[in-house]
């Protein structure tokens, strides 16, 4: 009874899944959180970011191009590699960075660091440090959604390395057996910290790991914001029509190291260069805008305007101060 | 004429109601046919045969309550039972359960929930199961899920009837996934709504104990006040009687450990239906122990649809001037046992009811032992880092100038829980413990 997933399956050409403006506002969105990374990763260097910092430069367009498909109310819930999802979200950079810093002006008051901010108001439930927890929480985003009877739909994502976690699969079957709204996206960017997914996964095709409960699937270029957006579609519509969950295994790559403090000696420089060199997400996407008649000048000024941003972002979360001692001991239980 | 017994279909069952007779005298019976239905408070069973005969007599009509293990229910003619067999044995015979002597399975508390008006007698099955209901009919955010709880009316039938009145949107049996279910449950929570999750038992729920601290717990700091989980995890937990050490654990000292949550465990009744009440509607994480034993224990209980009790409020159950005994869940009746016992030798014991472990009620603690000057905790868990530690050290920090004597800490024995019934006796706390810790501050 559990259908193979259709493997000819293909979503509408991935070329028309955005029109110029729309691919102009993902490759600004793109370039926002790469410039944004690098300035992370320029700070943690100099002692101003301190702990984890998982950087997200070279994923960029999975997350874009997913949040390209969703509106108002529906759901993100991520891993600690989480500060694309939420400047794709529509988080404010400046509390973002200043998380990270550490300060009061944080989405968390500095008191949740990195990788565990939210926001209720975009939508975003974290930001989740235990790997694969993540994915049993967002089924039950997806569940509250079914619950209440709206159409609104999880976007779960967790990292190749995370699919081999058993509450995946326990999730994999509740979601299939309940038919609960949620888009499980696999961020398959290769390692798992330092492991490849050969030598981690037994399932040669994480596209294929929902086949068991009938959960219907696609493996995507996740390099491609256009694809991304072509198969995210098909995913939150199957989706919104009450079919149940959908599983989308992202291709992608992650050109930093796992967290900040990566020897990097399971790869070699060579194929970080080569991924960089030819499959580029923002390239990609610069080179169709380009063919859909934007000129340089103007994507150089869209440059401009988010390396403002970013350093508008930086400056805040130096300037903000620390959280006052007292906040160490709020939040702990809601009183009253 | 072969004795057919009343038999045990539960390792805490001692009686049960016959509901009814599937056979009657001059049938022919097979070992295997379903001669009658036993109703126990948690479920209803078919007995099934063990002996060949002819049905001769029946000794118990159908309809009888309280019909004890081993009482002899129906005769059988021995003509056409194997010759080897002179003495059957029981079916499923009942083994004597030391640790839950037929005589505390039917505790009547003297003392009502003052101010609430009327009481009525009620176990401690219903009055959860009533509590549930109560709020389930108030809020729609509220629901129950669980291994169990819905077509099957729960494992030890604390939701029984719920899916008839509540639904299955409402009432949700789920697999036998802890992991899963249980993060589902707290990202729901995430998203607003307010799951109560059943754990079959609380020994299951370390498959779970991640998405219970890490995310039910953590969330609300770690969003800077933004983001929590309104649930509530409950089910037994604690020693029920010969199931063994994977099934006979003591989690209060596990979760009290950790900020964030608040950790409730009743005793009676009342306990049971207003703290369940309390915890549904409480914004945090609520770990609510129950414990097996008592589910069928009956006590006084308010009626009042308004009855509720507050979190973090322990109760004096007995009064008293010589010695202070601070227990939680069935230890209560250990305590309460000893107090008797101690009463008969010439002193007065004062028996506190913790009723919430976190937030500890340290007034309620301090000011009992700066009237009697002696303490001393009892507690079914491990000695070890256990709840009657912190209760010492609170004791200690708050009262240390009152005391007459170094506080004192009844305790399980600090080993796995053996199966066999008299060590398993010999592990937990007995009053005759709390008794001797007693006598020694004299």
């Amino acid at each position: 009874m559990a259908a193979a997933p259709d493997k000819s399956r293909r979503p509408r050409k991935p070329a028309d899944s955005m029109d110029r403006d729309e691919l102009l506002k993902a490759y600004s969105t793109m370039l926002l959180i790469r410039r944004f990374e690098e300035k992370a990763g320029q700070l943690y260097g100099m002692g101003l970011i301190a702990g984890f910092c998982h950087l997200y430069i070279g994923q960029e367009a999975v997350v874009v191009g997913m949040q390209h498909c969703t509106g108002d109310g529906d759901e993100v819930i991520t891993s600690y590699r989480d500060h694309g999802h939420m400047l794709a979200a529509g988080m404010d950079p400046k509390g973002v960075m200043a998380e990270l810093t550490g300060r009061s002006g944080g989405y968390s008051k500095g008191k949740g660091g990195s990788m565990h901010m939210f926001s209720k108001e975009k939508g975003f439930f974290g930001g989740h440090g235990i790997v694969g927890a993540q994915v049993s929480l967002g089924t039950g985003l997806g569940f509250s959604n079914w619950y209440r009877g709206n159409d609104r739909v999880s976007l779960t994502y967790f990292g190749e390395g995370a699919a081999n976690q058993g509450q995946v699969y326990e999730s994999f079957n509740l979601s299939n057996l309940m038919k609960l709204p949620v888009v499980y996206i696999i961020e398959n960017n290769r390692y798992a910290m330092g492991t490849s997914v050969e030598r981690a996964s037994a399932s040669r095709d994480l596209s294929l790991n929902g086949v068991p409960w009938g959960m219907p699937s696609m493996a995507v270029d996740g390099m491609d914001v256009l694809a991304v957006k072509a198969a995210g579609e098909e995913a939150v519509a199957h989706c919104r029509a009450g079919k149940g969950p959908f599983l989308l295994e992202m291709k992608t790559y992650r050109y930093r190291g796992h967290s900040m403090s990566d020897p990097a000696k399971y790869r070699t420089r060579e194929e970080v260069q080569k991924m960089r060199a030819e499959h580029d997400s923002l390239d990609h996407a610069k080179a169709r805008l380009i063919e859909l008649g934007m000129d340089e000048a103007a994507l150089k000024k869209i440059d401009d305007g988010v390396k403002a941003r970013v350093q508008e972002a930086a400056d805040f979360a130096q300037s903000s101060p620390e959280p006052e001692p007292g906040e160490l001991y709020t939040d702990v239980l809601v009183e009253g | 004429m072969v004795d057919i017994l009343m038999p045990a279909l539960s390792p805490t069952m001692t009686e049960g109601k016959l509901a009814k007779w599937l056979k009657q005298p001059g049938d022919e019976i097979k070992s295997g046919d379903v001669i009658a239905e036993i109703e126990t408070d948690k479920a209803t069973m078919e007995v099934e045969a063990v002996d060949e005969g002819k049905l001769e007599e029946i000794l118990v009509p159908e309809g009888t309550e309280g019909v004890a293990v081993n009482t002899v229910i129906a005769r059988m003619g021995g003509e056409n039972a194997p010759a080897a067999q002179p003495d059957p044995p029981a079916p499923a015979p009942a083994p004597a359960t030391p640790a839950t002597p037929a005589a505390v399975h039917k505790t009547v508390t003297e003392i009502p929930e003052a101010g609430w008006g009327e009481t009525r007698p009620m176990t401690v099955r219903e009055a959860l199961r009533e509590a549930m209901a109560l709020e389930m009919r108030a809020d729609g955010d509220v629901f129950l899920m669980g291994e169990e709880v819905a077509q099957y009316q729960g494992a030890y039938k604390i939701s029984q009837g719920m899916l008839d009145e509540f639904g299955p949107k409402r009432v949700i049996d789920t697999p036998i996934t802890e992991h899963g279910f249980t993060g589902m449950a707290v990202g729901a929570a995430m998203n607003g709504l307010k799951p109560i999750v059943e754990f079959m038992t609380f020994n299951f729920a370390m498959q779970a104990v991640d998405q219970i601290i890490n995310s039910a717990a953590k969330t609300l700091y770690m969003s800077g006040g933004q983001m929590g989980a309104q649930i509530v995890f409950r089910g037994p937990n604690g020693a029920a009687a010969r199931v063994g050490a994977q099934h006979s654990q003591c989690y209060a000292s596990w979760y009290a450990h950790c900020p964030g949550l608040k950790v409730v465990a009743p005793w009676s009744a009342a306990d049971a239906k207003g703290l369940l009440r309390a915890a549904i509607r409480d914004p945090n994480p609520v770990i609510f122990l129950e414990n097996e034993i008592l589910y069928g224990h009956s006590f006084e209980c308010p009626v009042s649809e308004d009855f509720v009790l507050p979190l973090g409020k322990a109760k004096v159950e007995r009064e008293g001037t010589d010695v202070t005994i601070i227990a939680f869940s069935i230890m209560v009746d250990v305590a309460m046992k000893a107090a008797d016992a101690l009463a008969e030798l010439g002193v007065s014991a004062e028996v506190i009811n913790l009723r919430t472990i976190r937030p500890l009620d340290i007034e309620t603690i301090a000011t009992s032992v700066k009237k009697t000057s002696r303490v001393v905790s009892v507690e079914e868990g491990w000695p070890f880092a256990g709840i009657g530690a912190e209760m010492i050290a609170v004791v200690v920090e708050h009262c240390f100038d009152w005391l007459d004597a170094p506080p004192a800490r009844v305790a399980g024995i600090d080993v796995p829980m053996p199966y066999a019934a008299n060590l398993e006796k010999l592990a937990l706390p007995q009053p005759e413990w709390v008794v001797e810790a007693v006598k020694k501050f004299f």
